[in-house]
């Protein structure tokens, strides 16, 4: 187990290194950023040059990124535009985006499981069909259509919930957002869950705990839904990246403050030091979200072994 | 049915989740919203895009904070644009090139601090120099010695601009290295305000909680989502804030920031989004606000291009100038927030400031028949197709375009003589339009930095001038911009200007396409609010109920 770990770490560092690099290049590509810091009137030479020094912008690409890593791993990660440094965008942005995922995560984790495992028993009948269809409607219908409407319907008209998140985002403030972020995830848990519990209803082993006379509850989450949950936990531990890269929707509907709104703005910027930072890191937890995952594998499956 | 059991935990979850969330909206006390009870006013906003400082910020978004908490020299009167007198005693010139300032005495900074002349002096030889950096840093280059603090490249060799002398403790002179009649007027721009040492001496600690002399200070900043400005009581002003204080929030989308105004959690939107147009007056009523504002849309060329630059092809610009039909898009693309334009500045200016309503003439009336005719007499489109360059991530830049150039093709009867071009990123726009890349026209907004005709035609056809984008250049422009600028009476400069406006409509130098307002909407928990010409609300006139 530790070999493997360790194995997986070292994995990791080509594929680190493999994704900044590819987005330094990609940001790079689309020109000189500073032309775009002036507003509809030119710079004026002198001091874009000067700029262009302090953000070392004024040298080679291949020079920009080696100096860019050497300072990453010093912590240093740069300073934006408007004078601050990354470290400081990413220190406000990443609570507000984890509090936002954590809040995602929960609901795919209780409503989604909860759904796949009632429909899963009862395959085909009412609840099934009817939990399919909605799950149907879910998927088909974008984020930023049911964000809207959500805000439209429970912050205007209704005034349950305000239609945007104070910078402070606290979690009571987020369930709404949540709800949104994680309602595509969420249909495919349910019908993942579905499957695989409806699949292994039949297996060998489910008989053989039925058969011994073991309570019916018992049978459920001790046999049946371990073994059902692999796929289910394979999906929500890549979904943890996903959501919080792909925040950026969610949180322009509801002005959040985090990840995305950081992003969004360091593209329109064209600001290489926010965006190489924000998905650095968000590779980062990528990468160990996956490998946890893999690690669960030998927990709920000690079939599973890694040499 | 054990089952059900948990489909009832899941809908309990769910009802104490809507629940938590109804709470915290009824509590309200956290970030500071509409709903303290007090006299603030709670405003959107947008991320500054460059550090807060006067020589630094170059867009509306830092310059509405700017004007809160500072006064300069002058300020311009948000209902008629007149430069008047803020924290100038007098100033005075016999050649309009040297002026002597006199400073008001007793003005304060919000820490104490005394301002005098020094202020003044320090902070624009702070702009000027070229390792700060500043963004504004052109602002002073009229004054003389500019070219040794500031010079095109290399490194400066003076710090201090040799054109500013202090001679008293409220009194100080201006050399400037041409003549330049309403110097004078630019003053109210807000690079010259003054900055106090605090400035100077811990410099970060200064950007993180500005502190200025206007009617309002900071009270509290956190970069990126919510700035508390407070009534400062302290001011020494006459244009004493009439409300307890301003909250401007951050929002990425100026469409959540309209639903928060709805929903009653914000009191007022500076930028009503285009999509909600057609709702705004049902939705808001009267507190609907849309007035003229300083700024033009145009069409630049490229007149670094051969193909643009040939005889015959002001014919050529002046026909698909009559071929758009300009009353038609600014009706049902921007309902009505936009006017067509007939000159090349701003009714803001008023007659006597220098508009010139009607001036284009015909050349920007809508005529399809003979623009067809004008363009096939100036030598037809310049490699047989017109692709209008724009930057496709804000504004509603792609409607307008693909609107023209529909009008265009029906003008010229043929599908395809007219493209968009969108460019992903402003940066890059900008970027390849200052590397002149552009090979055909593109789009080019303008927002007066000060309501003088000056700002309108200077900075944008004046040979090599600073945001000359096509390097569009003619001798008759330059001379009678240049005689404008030495004449000392107003008038007189204003109709020279006029005049070098008939050089660009002759030559068609630029189509002008549309005036655009300001646009907001308010909550009924406000009231007085308007927007200064500057597209930017009049805070400290705002009345909280």
């Amino acid at each position: 187990m530790g070999r493997y770990v360790i194995r997986r770490l070292l994995q990791m560092i080509p594929v680190f290194i493999g994704a900044t690099l590819l987005i330094f290049l990609m940001v790079n590509v689309m020109g000189d950023p500073i032309a775009g810091l002036c507003g509809e009137r030119q710079c004026d030479p002198a001091t874009a040059a000067q700029l262009r020094k302090e953000f070392g912008l004024d040298q080679p690409v291949w020079q920009q990124y080696l100096t860019y890593m050497g300072n990453v791993f010093t912590g240093d990660f740069g300073t934006a535009f408007n004078g601050q440094p990354v470290t400081e965008l990413m220190g406000s942005a990443f609570p507000v985006t984890i509090r936002l995922t954590i809040v995602a995560i929960l609901f795919e984790i209780v409503i989604g499981i909860t759904l796949g495992v009632i429909t899963g028993l009862r395959r085909g009948r009412p609840v099934d069909s009817g939990v399919l269809l909605l799950t149907l409607v879910v998927i088909s219908v974008p984020t930023f259509v049911t964000g809207l409407l959500l805000q439209l319907l429970l912050g205007v008209q209704w005034g349950w919930i305000k239609p945007s998140v104070s910078p402070d985002a606290a979690f009571g403030e987020l369930i709404v957002p949540g709800l949104v972020l994680a309602s595509v995830s969420l249909a495919y848990v349910t019908r993942l869950t579905r499957t695989s519990i409806a699949e292994n209803r039949r297996s060998d082993y489910v008989r053989t705990a039925v058969a011994k006379g073991l309570p019916r509850r018992r049978v459920i989450t001790k046999h049946l839904l371990r073994n059902s949950l692999i796929p289910v936990v394979t999906f929500i531990g890549t979904d943890i990246g996903a959501l919080m890269g792909g925040a950026i929707v969610t949180e322009r509907i509801f002005n959040i403050h985090g990840v995305g709104y950081q992003l969004y703005q360091g593209i329109v910027r064209q600001n290489t030091q926010t965006v190489v930072g924000f998905v650095t890191v968000l590779v980062i937890v990528f990468l160990v979200a996956n490998l946890l995952v893999d690690l669960l594998y030998a927990v709920l499956d000690p079939r599973i072994r890694y040499a | 049915m054990r089952g059900a059991t948990h489909a009832k935990w899941a809908a309990g979850a769910a009802a104490i989740a809507l629940a938590a969330t109804g709470c915290g909206s009824g509590g309200g006390g956290g970030g500071g919203g509409g709903g303290s009870g007090s006299g603030v006013v709670s405003s959107s906003w947008g991320d500054p895009q460059n550090p807060l400082e006067p020589a630094n910020t170059n867009e509306v978004q830092g310059g509405k904070v700017l004007d809160m908490i500072f006064r300069g020299l002058k300020r311009y009167d948000a209902k008629t644009g007149a430069a008047q007198d803020m924290l100038a005693q007098k100033i005075d010139t016999s050649d309009s090139q040297n002026f002597t300032i006199t400073v008001k005495s007793g003005w304060k900074f919000s820490n104490g601090e005394a301002v005098t002349a020094r202020s003044f002096v320090d902070a624009w030889n702070y702009g000027a120099s070229l390792k700060n950096n500043q963004k504004n840093a052109y602002f002073f280059g009229y004054i003389d010695g500019y070219d040794k603090v500031h010079p095109d490249t290399g490194s400066q060799s003076a710090d201090k601009l040799s054109g500013l002398k202090v001679t008293g403790t409220d009194t100080f002179t201006v050399k400037l290295n041409q003549k330049f009649s309403t110097f004078p007027d630019t003053l109210g721009y807000v690079a010259y305000a003054p900055l106090p040492k605090a400035f100077f001496d811990d410099h970060a600690a200064w950007l993180k909680k500005p502190v200025g002399n206007g009617p309002y200070s900071v009270s509290s900043y956190s970069k990126g989502s919510l700035m508390s400005l407070r009534k400062w009581d302290g001011y020494s002003g006459t244009d004493k804030a009439q409300n307890d204080g301003v909250d401007l929030k951050v929002y990425t989308d100026n469409n959540t920031a309209y639903t928060d105004l709805l929903a009653g959690n914000l009191d007022l939107v500076d930028d009503v989004p285009a999509s909600q147009l057609k709702n705004v007056k049902t939705d808001l009523g009267g507190r609907y606000i849309n007035t003229p504002a300083g700024i033009i849309q145009t069409l630049a060329f490229p007149f670094y291009d051969k193909n643009w630059d040939k005889s015959g092809s002001e014919k050529v610009r002046k026909g698909l100038s009559m071929a758009i039909d300009r009353a038609q898009i600014t009706d049902t693309i921007f309902q009505k927030t936009r006017t067509p334009a007939s000159d090349w500045t701003s009714p803001v200016l008023g007659k006597d400031g220098g508009f010139q309503d009607g001036l284009c003439g015909g050349s920007c009336t809508y005529n399809p028949t003979e623009a067809k005719k004008l363009i096939q007499e100036g030598g037809g489109l310049p490699g047989g197709q017109l692709k209008i360059s724009y930057n496709a991530d804000t504004g509603s830049h792609k409607e307008w375009v693909d609107a023209v150039c529909h009008s265009v093709n029906n003008a010229l009867g043929n599908d395809k003589a007219c493209v968009g071009n969108p460019i992903g990123t402003f940066a890059d726009f900008r970027n390849q339009i200052t590397q002149h890349k552009m090979s055909g026209p593109f789009r080019a907004g303008w927002q007066m930095d000060y309501p003088l005709i000056q700002n309108f035609l200077q900075p944008l056809y004046y040979t090599n001038a600073s945001s000359n984008d096509g390097k569009w250049s003619n001798k008759d422009f330059d001379k009678l911009v240049d005689r404008a600028n030495a004449e000392t009476d107003r008038a007189k400069a204003v109709s020279l200007f006029q005049q070098a406006e008939g050089v660009v409509r002759d030559n068609m130098a630029a189509i002008p396409l549309w005036y655009q307002n300001g646009s907001a909407g308010y909550s009924d928990r406000v009231s007085n609010v308007a927007l200064n010409q500057f597209s930017v609300p009049v805070y400290d006139e705002i009345k909280v109920s």
